[in-house]
């Protein structure tokens, strides 16, 4: 019986590590993403993967007595912030960690595997 | 015998039952349920189950067969209460047949899938004390309660971690098998530092607490199970050889005041001479398969040591030959802490000396890097010094036995007035 699971990547990274368009290190940075996206549509795991904006853009919303409130930028303070994301379809922890492995993020930020809830319709 | 007491001496009965096949009989649960809160949940009622049936009617013809058909039984039952069986009816239809199969086949031995069972519980992906609690209690069948007092946490704590840690193996998708060869070493060194990990506990604790459980048997009694499950695996039988070599001595390391004794004082005509004979031929069985690890290394370490007649004669020069090895293999500053300290023997204090400044940054808060080098400086003659760094050695000490110890080597240095505290 074979089981599958998707698996939400949730890559971090500090901002300031990552190659600037235009930069001499943008175009290998680039280039591995590239490598690494081909790989992931090989082996069939791709079910999506996007890059977001700098979290500068980004706006924070919460909801508190049917009020929507929001913030500017991110909730939290922190070094390291989200900056894309992937879902792989995989049978194991394991696979999906190996997949994980391969961003390039993971060599300089981290990337949180969790596995996508499995609700039965 | 009144009933009181045969319920207890039934309970005690079980209670051995679980410690010799609760790991296997869980191991074959978990495969057939494909779920293991399901198993330990269904495994409980059955030994409850035990208790009042056994107690009504006697012993089974064979006990681990009757909780294995129970277990089952009590898991159709439980997947049938569920609130979501509808979703599960497929599994309990297959749960049912293979029920009715497994009668059939009651005379046969039980399957043993406890290294599937291993390799789950102590993988890299589980936070390390919930591996060491997850394999105490699932794979060594101690009790919730047991384990949280030798680890000093409350028992609803600790059930709270193994039901979070059941939850995120079926959540997370870790699959229950054993790994492949890709994924072979990182694999076995979770387990293997697990298994250490819970016998460098026991060896701490030895002074401290006094338990029922000994961690230390308990991690010895993993490793033999490894060495059998794996008999091709040098690092496993590396293991199991360094922790007998180093319970071998557990007699000689305290004094009847429970204060540590240095392998230097200790009296080695209370080693454990057949614990350092069986750990000495598993070593040299381990390395005859010419792949030498960092396990073998230390158990070669120890070795050198369990084989010495005294300590002004061991062989210290092979000694740092083999922490040369053992650095080039798994390079760590305590690793070169320990090759300084078998040169001071050597090549004397002065030499191991000079060598301290390239580890001092890595380990200023180890409390035995300070220790060590009291040590070499009041055996060059320089007493104040050695003072100043016993004082930092004694705030960087973790347990009471630590700090006695070395307040007593402070407290022992010529020149002393006034012994201080």
């Amino acid at each position: 019986m074979e089981i599958s699971v998707k698996y939400m990547a949730l890559i971090y990274s500090d901002p300031s590590t990552v190659p600037a368009y235009g930069s001499a290190a943008f175009g290998p940075f680039m280039a591995a993403y590239q490598a690494a996206n081909e790989r992931f549509i090989k082996d069939g795991v791709l079910v999506a993967g996007e890059a977001l904006e700098n979290s500068s853009t980004a706006t924070t919303l919460k909801v508190r007595n049917g009020k929507p409130e929001t913030l500017d930028g991110p909730f939290a303070e922190s070094k390291e912030q989200l900056g894309g994301f992937y879902i792989f379809d995989c049978a194991s922890l394991d696979d999906a960690l190996r997949y994980a492995a391969m961003i390039p993020t993971a060599a300089t930020g981290s990337v949180e595997v969790r596995p996508i809830q499995n609700v039965p319709r | 015998m009144n009933d009181e007491a045969a319920t207890l001496a039934l309970a005690d009965r079980i209670e051995d039952l679980v410690r010799k096949d609760g790991g296997r009989l869980l191991s074959v649960l978990i495969a057939i349920l494909r779920d293991f809160q399901l198993a330990e949940d269904s495994f409980q009622d059955a030994l409850e189950s035990a208790l009042t049936n056994w107690s009504r009617s006697g012993m089974p013809a064979s006990p681990p067969a009757w909780l294995m058909r129970t277990a089952r039984r009590k898991a159709i039952d439980r997947i049938r209460r569920a609130a979501n069986f509808r979703s599960k009816s497929k599994e309990l239809e297959a749960l049912i047949k293979l029920d009715a199969e497994a009668e059939a086949h009651e005379a046969e031995p039980i399957a043993d899938e406890r290294l599937k069972l291993i390799f789950t519980c102590c993988h890299p992906a589980l936070d390390r004390m919930t591996s060491v609690a997850l394999a105490l209690r699932s794979i060594c069948g101690l009790k919730t309660e047991e384990i949280a007092r030798a680890y000093v946490v409350t028992p609803d704590a600790l059930a709270q971690r193994l039901v979070r840690a059941r939850h995120k193996i079926a959540k997370a998708g870790i699959a229950y098998e054993v790994p492949g060869a890709d994924a072979w070493n990182e694999r076995l060194n979770a387990v293997l530092s697990v298994i250490y990990l819970i016998f460098n506990e026991g060896y701490a604790a030895s002074s401290e607490r006094h338990l029922r459980v000994d961690l230390c048997d308990e991690a010895i009694r993993l490793g033999r199970l490894l060495t059998e499950l794996m008999p091709q695996e040098p690092e496993a039988e590396g293991l199991l050889a360094l922790m007998l070599l180093h319970h071998a001595r557990s007699r000689a390391r305290l004094d009847t005041n429970g204060n540590l004794v240095t392998l230097e004082e200790q009296d080695r005509s209370i080693w454990n001479r057949s614990a350092i004979g069986e750990g000495s031929a598993l070593l040299v069985k381990a390395l005859r398969r010419g792949r030498p690890g960092a396990y073998q290394l230390q158990a070669a370490i120890a070795a050198v040591h369990a084989e010495a007649p005294s300590f002004a004669e061991t062989d210290w020069r092979e000694i740092a030959l083999i922490y040369d090895a053992l650095i080039s293999v798994q390079p760590n500053p305590v690793f070169e802490l320990n090759r300084i300290v078998a040169l001071s023997y050597a090549d004397g204090p002065a030499a191991a000396l000079a060598r301290l400044p390239a580890v001092a940054e890595a380990l200023k808060d180890y409390q035995p890097f300070h220790a060590v080098r009291a040590d070499l400086l009041s055996r060059i003659g320089d007493e104040a010094s050695a003072r100043e760094a016993y004082d930092l050695a004694i705030e960087r000490s973790g347990t009471d036995a630590e700090r006695n110890y070395l307040e007593h080597r402070r407290d022992r240095l010529a020149g002393n007035v006034e012994p201080a505290g």
